[in-house]
């Protein structure tokens, strides 16, 4: 055999492991996952399997508006109030279910209202829980991924400096990362609980007492500000790790340089610093992104999801639906909405963070 | 004089400050940890007394290794410790094989098509691994394995799943687009005249890579077992999913059953966190130093 078939049939040998594992349990499961959203498919199913179109997308994503008028008393001609003196509105049920009037409502569940005072604007989805679910991982990454990113440089920033012992710190600050996250949710469990958490004890104590406590967890309005604030704790020392590495890339002459021409610390981070973590920012915002959009680990133990469906995510949804409700087909058409919006996401972060020059 | 005097305990009160912030902060991310640890001595009814003050992070009172001895009943401990160390260990090894080779194979080597598969594992790195955990699912409870226990019991020689075996847990999870970008990255930088004169000697590609390549990669062999190791030890949804029987389960799963039976033992649960944590601690504590590198590593470059 001559040199270069040799190194040709080697090429292939040697990357061929990789490229049959990489293709069997990655590349075709990814694009079953498109085939299987267009059909019925179940983990376990007498009946064949079926094409369905996009049945699946229409149930996931189908959402209309409903505006409604509160109820009248037809004697009075006032708005009959309840005991809070609200006004009240008609049951969604009576628009849902049976009512020729409204054909294209058939089925369709509540997401959310608004009441403007004169009427309720009512949006309703197909699978109301699905929106909630998307609603709840878009605004997850919407607070993760600034505040994650900001407080991780800022520890970098910190530990940068030249003090003796310092690694001890940047080793208690990464400890839980290597941690697994499910033990650290059943731990924030403790912290959060409404009888006698840590968090509400320590708050107590730091204000003398002066704080009821509350449900941290149990409270649709703080559920999923909790485990923001538990998954920041948990991620900013890995990202600290990423923007030390890059601070350390940047020559100390700059610095020098820099303070000979009288620029002080703030405009050395902003003209020295800054654009010398340029790559380490989008490697820093393309990873925070990707976790936060995959967040499941911390609801699925710390809240199952609830309450009132304020802490599920997309993720969340497609575990429930595909593994716990054995419906493969319903689960891989979240997977290929959720593989889309990440799609959309890191390209228009690509577009952004692009080399102006 | 005076001046220079008057920086100097300026400096040492803004260091005490430092220091007392660096401090502070440690606090917060260790005291779940010690809570842990702490409560896993502790009588139930004490401990859920504590955590209304700061005596929840204090040893005292009625300190025994009671709750350990329960969850040592309660759990099979040692069995789903042996299962999760064969996985993850298998995995990093088998990982470290597969992804070297391919890197090398992707970086050193000359052929056709090498680019095209270089392009196609970079682009899979935006494939999240729950994206297809679902398909991957059906896949596996319908894959055929060849199961000789069933051979000699049934006299049936196909099993047609998967499902509840220690590779459904280990070979999906082998081959990583990104270990191999790493090693792609590593080898690139070695200098190539090293390969043309081990050429001219007369190796093989196989010897190149066997003695001359993976000896001058410990950095990068370390950093991808780091970064394979910590997922696996972890690993929770995918085992939910395809490993019901007990004897196969890992550790995390194993968590799942001190809130099964009614009422919950929270100073039993302690106790089992801290078992399976303590040897990951110990072994990052150990080695924080390449841990640290890796995760940098895997930053700046990327």
């Amino acid at each position: 055999m001559n040199s270069r078939r040799q190194e040709q049939f080697m090429g292939w040998l040697m990357a061929s492991p990789a490229i049959l594992l990489l293709l069997a349990f990655l590349i075709i499961p990814f694009f079953m996952a498109f085939g299987f959203s267009f059909t019925n498919q179940r983990l376990i199913s007498p009946n064949p399997t079926e094409f369905v179109g996009l049945r699946n997308f229409n149930r996931l994503l189908t959402i209309r508006t409903l505006s409604i008028d509160p109820i009248v008393d037809e004697e009075t001609g006032e708005f009959v109030l309840d005991e809070d003196g609200n006004q009240t509105y008609p049951r969604l049920r009576n628009f849902t279910r049976n009512n020729p009037d409204y054909p294209e409502l058939e089925g369709l569940q509540e997401w959310f209202r608004w009441e403007t005072g004169d009427n309720a604007l009512v949006f309703l989805a197909r699978d109301a829980v699905f929106m909630k679910a998307l609603r709840n991982t878009i605004v997850f990454a919407l607070v993760v991924v600034p505040l994650q990113g900001s407080l991780a440089l800022l520890l970098a920033l910190l530990v940068n400096q030249k003090l003796q012992g310092i690694n001890i710190f940047r080793t208690i600050y990464f400890m839980p990362v290597v941690v697994s996250m499910v033990i650290l949710s059943i731990l924030w469990r403790f912290i959060y609980d409404g009888n006698d958490g840590l968090l509400n004890s320590l708050i107590s104590f730091i204000t003398f007492g002066g704080f009821e406590g509350r449900d941290w967890l149990g409270n649709p309005n703080t559920s999923l500000g909790s485990i923001i604030g538990m998954s920041v704790w948990q991620g900013v020392g890995f990202h600290m790790v990423i923007w030390l590495a890059g601070l350390q890339t940047i020559p100390f002459v700059l610095y020098e340089a820099a303070s000979v021409s009288g620029a002080n610390r703030w405009q050395q981070f902003r003209y020295v610093t800054w654009p010398g973590l340029r790559p380490t920012f989008i490697f820093v915002l393309i990873t925070i992104t990707m976790q936060a959009f995959a967040l499941f680990i911390q609801p699925d133990i710390m809240t199952r999801g609830g309450p009132l469906d304020s802490t599920t995510t997309v993720i969340h949804q497609a575990v429930q639906r595909g593994f716990g409700k054995q419906d493969i087909a319903y689960g891989s058409a979240i997977s290929v909405f959720f593989f889309i919006m990440v799609l959309i996401v890191a390209l228009i972060q690509r577009y952004l963070t692009r080399d102006e020059d | 004089m005076f001046a220079e005097n008057r920086l100097g305990r300026f400096n040492g009160l803004r260091i005490f400050l430092t220091y007392g912030f660096l401090c502070v902060l440690g606090l917060i991310f260790l005291f779940p940890i010690v809570f842990m640890i702490v409560s896993s001595f502790k009588p139930d009814l004490q401990l859920l007394r504590d955590t209304n003050s700061l005596l929840a992070f204090v040893p005292y009172g009625d300190l025994s290794l009671n709750n350990y001895r329960e969850a040592f009943i309660r759990v099979p401990v040692l069995r789903f410790i042996f299962n999760s160390l064969i996985v993850t260990a298998v995995t990093v090894l088998f990982s470290l094989i597969v992804n070297s080779m391919a890197g090398f194979a992707l970086s050193v080597l000359r052929w056709k098509g090498r680019s095209l598969i270089l392009g196609v594992i970079i682009a899979t790195f935006i494939v999240p691994f729950e994206t297809v955990a679902i398909p991957l699912l059906l896949v596996v409870s319908k894959l055929p394995m060849l199961d000789f226990m069933a051979f000699t019991e049934g006299g049936e020689l196909i099993r047609w799943s998967w499902m509840n075996t220690y590779h459904v847990q280990i070979i999906p999870f082998i081959a990583s687009a990104f270990s191999i970008f790493l090693f792609v990255q590593f080898f690139s930088a070695l200098p190539r005249d090293l390969f043309e004169a081990a050429r001219i000697d007369g190796a093989s590609w196989w010897q190149i890579y066997r003695n001359v390549v993976v000896p001058l990669s410990g950095p990068v062999f370390a950093t991808v077992a780091i970064l394979n190791f910590l997922p696996m030890w972890n690993q929770y949804l995918w085992p939910i999913m395809v490993v019901q029987s007990e004897e196969l389960r890992p550790i995390m799963v194993g968590v799942a059953y001190f809130f099964q039976l009614g009422d919950v033992a929270w100073g039993e649960i302690m106790a089992y966190l801290t078992i399976i944590t303590l040897p990951v601690l110990a072994f990052f504590l150990s080695l924080q130093r390449a841990f640290i590198e890796s995760i940098a590593s895997s930053g700046v470059k990327g």
